[in-house]
């Protein structure tokens, strides 16, 4: 069992934990993630590792709830434990890999877009460590939902943030902001990192390609084991098939196949749109929503 | 008195009450059953069945006890060479291997050996019989990469031999294949598995699952860091094939390996489970080994009509006979001498259908048997809404990518000699599917038998 340290709501539907994993701290790097299970007959749910303390052995995640297991997963308190915790899994971000002197010779750009500050704030917290300034675009739909702001404020160069209703920070999508910085306001980037839902990370690439601009992003297709075994989480990058869980899951944008990733993630809807209903109300679904006829 | 030429027949489920659930489709024998099987045994002197075995199981010394009655006694014996006989019992090909060689099989049908096994085996685990237990410890300690039957087998040994054993599995279950692959309705999880995992355990093995070697930690980690002084890589062959074909990303083409995992491991058939399986109404499952049959036996329990497309003819299938006839006889239809081109995708990403084309046997190839060649002009469309790959596997590079000095060969298998399981790398043993790509429970499990002798001659001339 893996015991939960912290349970903290930063926003709607947005929660964060800290996980004592020792083995996973030890050795995990920014851009690995891990899989979590709640109990006995619950899913292996990926997500990715948002900060780690190697002393105290703990990994911290911090994941949206989007269907049933992730809005169980809300419930559970400190002191809860989850059943399994695996990790890291995934490869590190490229620049972990790369000569000190050649990364700082880089300007970098990271781009995140709602829960995809999570994936965003430790890669941005290892380049500060290593003595990296890069530049954040934070952005989010409203106010309430920007997430991590002083964590990344603390660790980024140039901290940008968004929101789509101009309710914080500048106003629109992430997109308009990067536009803005490179075409209005001068900057130049040698790399874009673009994390957050998958349509997003479309039209970052659409833009930056344009922009010729290189970028990674973190491809979060459905998964099963995370070690390679099944190829549920298989892409099509350029004209090669990958495994996110072994080959990524970051990969370049601009070879990256959206429209098919973003229709395998809906592979499951309407299984999962039943169980949420099971969920939510319980064994008075059956039959209820006109989608599914029922289990009979 | 029954036909002395003849097995004792075996009770099943009902092909069509089979066919709608995820139960034991074979019952065993009874006590009576199985001693009445053992009397056609004729004890022979030179006995060729066990020749057949890979791990050489005193075959006509059990099947005497069995005659006789002394079923814990019979136990015994198999416990000398096997600490798997109750899954060996029901998952051995056993009509190449022990059953191919037994002199009954020359006029009439072989000895029911694997049966006869299985028996003994249940007979243990209903009773609470366990294997001899280990001596005191001898203070060394060694780690099993993988919970499989190679490193399980290879575990249970060097704790009888008094070794201190970890075992690593990067799964949230102990098993392996056992566990993720072989379906419920051909191995049972909890009354068979779980069990027999158990008899390691009170052997003294500890299990830590949850880590995945060469990313929670390496194998040079384990040696200089967690004072390890031997490791056995007993990792499987798990990673799937896809046959490069259009269409093949599609929603509704999965590998095998996920279709069973989400129902086996996940326990996706249960609606109490949380992890979804998209069962179809219309599956082709493409192959014709094992897992092909697996695959396609799980589909038809989930609702679905089932084809599998297999390029080579009935003669060739390379699964167990016994699975061939279950599957024929539940209703899955083979569409033999074809093979897919191309799958069909609608608008929303979703299989609509197939391609396949007709073929014919040519010369034979590399592995003996004749190579099948397209029939010119023979293409069909299939309607099927899921289909599901089941083309092999190969070795998963984590381990080997990760260990310095560890030699792989072009198929990323791991080199290792078959006597004793030695690697390129000192202290570093390895067997089971890791090295010699898929196989089978029982060539794992001589492998771990190996490495343990490996491993035990290794640290006794340190
Ligand atoms: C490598 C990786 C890292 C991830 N990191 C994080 C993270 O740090 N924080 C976080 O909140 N989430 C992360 N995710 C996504 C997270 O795993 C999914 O949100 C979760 O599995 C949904 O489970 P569920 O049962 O609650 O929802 P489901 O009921 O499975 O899904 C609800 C809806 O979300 C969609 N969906 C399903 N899976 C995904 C997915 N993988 N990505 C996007 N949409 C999906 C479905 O189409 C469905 O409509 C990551 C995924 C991967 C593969
Ligand atoms: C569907 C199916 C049906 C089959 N049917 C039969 C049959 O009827 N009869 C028969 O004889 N054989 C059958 N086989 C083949 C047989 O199951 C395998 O040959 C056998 O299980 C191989 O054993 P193993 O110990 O080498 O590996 P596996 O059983 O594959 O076990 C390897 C274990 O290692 C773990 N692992 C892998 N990498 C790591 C890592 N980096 N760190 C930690 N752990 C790791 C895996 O998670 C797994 O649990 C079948 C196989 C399949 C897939
Ligand atoms: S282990 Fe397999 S091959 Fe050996 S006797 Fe038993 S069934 Fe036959
Ligand atoms: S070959 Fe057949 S008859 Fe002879 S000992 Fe073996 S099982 Fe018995
Ligand atoms: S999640 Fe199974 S191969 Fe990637």
């Amino acid at each position: 069992m893996y015991k939960i340290l912290k349970a903290e709501k930063l926003a709607d539907k947005i929660i964060l934990m800290d996980v004592l994993a020792p083995r996973v701290a030890k050795h995990c790097q920014p851009g690995q993630f891990v899989i979590v299970k709640m109990d006995d007959k619950g899913e292996r749910i990926p997500l990715t590792i948002c900060d780690y303390d190697r002393e105290a052995g703990t990994i911290t995640i911090v994941f949206q709830e989007v269907g049933a297991s992730t809005t169980k997963m809300a419930d559970l308190k400190e002191g809860d434990a989850f059943r399994d915790f695996v990790g890291p899994l995934g490869c590190a971000s490229e620049f972990v890999n790369e000569a000190p002197e050649e990364l700082k010779k880089k300007k970098m750009l990271f781009v995140a877009g709602g829960v995809g500050a999570a994936p965003v704030y430790p890669q941005v917290k290892w380049l500060h460590e290593h003595g990296i300034e890069a530049d954040v675009v934070l952005g989010a739909k409203t106010k309430d939902m920007v997430i991590l702001e002083q964590e990344l404020e603390a660790v980024s160069g140039n901290l940008y943030v968004t929101t789509d209703d101009g309710s914080y920070g500048r106003s629109g999508m992430v997109t308009a902001v990067i536009e803005d910085l490179v075409q209005k306001e001068g900057k130049n980037y040698d790399v874009c990192v673009a994390i957050g839902p998958m349509i997003m990370m479309k039209f970052v690439c659409l833009l930056t390609k344009k922009l010729g601009l290189p970028t990674i992003v973190s491809m979060n297709p459905i998964m099963v084991d995370g070690t390679g075994m099944c190829g549920a989480c298989r892409l099509q990058v350029g004209d090669q098939i990958k495994f996110a869980c072994v080959d990524g899951p970051e990969f370049d944008g601009h070879l990256v196949d959206f429209d098919q990733a973003m229709k395998r993630s809906q592979m499951y809807k309407t299984e999962e749109g039943r169980a949420m209903l099971k969920l939510t109300e319980g064994d008075t679904h059956h039959g209820g929503c006109g989608n599914c006829g029922g289990d009979n | 008195m029954a036909d002395v030429l003849k097995k004792v027949p075996v009770r099943e489920q009902e092909p069509k009450v089979r066919a709608a659930n995820f139960e034991e489709v074979c019952l065993g024998y009874n006590q009576e059953e199985a001693m009445e099987e053992a009397s056609r045994c004729i004890n022979c002197k030179n006995a060729k069945c066990i020749s057949g075995c890979p791990v050489a199981i005193d075959i006509p010394g059990f099947i005497k006890e069995v005659k006789e009655g002394n079923i814990e006694e019979a136990y015994k014996v198999i416990g000398k060479s096997s600490a798997l006989p109750a899954i060996c019992g029901r998952v051995c090909p056993q009509e190449s291997q022990c059953e191919g060689k037994c002199i009954r099989g020359i006029k009439g049908e072989p000895v029911s050996i694997g049966k006869l096994e299985r028996f003994v085996a249940d007979y243990a685990l209903e009773h609470d019989i366990n294997p001899e237990g280990p001596e005191t410890t001898n203070g060394h300690k060694v780690a099993v990469i993988g919970s499989g039957p190679s490193g399980l087998t290879c575990a249970g040994d060097l704790a009888k031999m008094g070794y201190e054993v970890t075992v690593f599995e990067a799964l949230h279950e102990l098993g392996g294949v056992l566990v993720y692959g072989i379906p419920e309705f051909r191995l049972p999880k909890q009354k068979v598995v779980a069990k027999e995992i158990e008899k390691v355990k009170e052997l003294g093995v500890k299990f830590e699952t949850n880590v995945v070697i060469g990313k929670s930690t390496t194998i040079d980690q384990l040696i200089e860091e967690e004072g390890f002084e031997a490791v056995f890589i007993g990792s499987g062959a798990g990673l799937p094939m896809f046959m490069g074909i259009p269409g093949e990303n599609a929603n509704g083409v999965f590998s095998a390996n996920e279709y069973l995992t989400r129902s086996n491991l996940m326990k996706a058939f249960d609606d109490s489970y949380d992890t979804p399986i998209a069962g179809g109404k219309k599956v082709a499952v493409v192959g014709g080994g094992n897992v092909a049959m697996d695959a396609a036996r799980t589909a038809l329990r989930l609702g679905a009509e089932v084809h599998i497309v297999y390029r080579r003819s009935e003669a060739e299938l390379p699964a167990r006979v016994e699975e061939v006839h279950h599957a024929k006889e539940e209703g899955v239809i083979f569409d033999l001498l074809t093979n897919p081109k191309e799958i069909f995708v609608d608008d929303s990403g979703n299989v609509k259908g197939m391609k396949v084309i007709k073929m014919e046997l040519g010369e034979p190839d590399a592995s003996g048997r004749r190579r099948p060649v397209e029939v010119p002009g023979s293409e069909y469309e299939i309607e099927v809404d899921t289909v599901i790959m089941s083309l092999g596997t190969s070795p998963n590079p984590l381990i080997s990518s990760t260990t310095k000095g560890l030699e792989t060969n072009r198929w990323k298998c791991i080199v290792a000699d078959e006597e004793f399981g030695k690697t390129s790398k000192e202290g570093v043993y390895a067997g089971g599917d890791a090295v010699t790509g898929a196989a089978t429970v029982i060539l794992a499990m001589g492998a771990g038998k190996a490495g343990a002798r490996g491993i035990d001659a290794y640290l006794k001339n340190r």
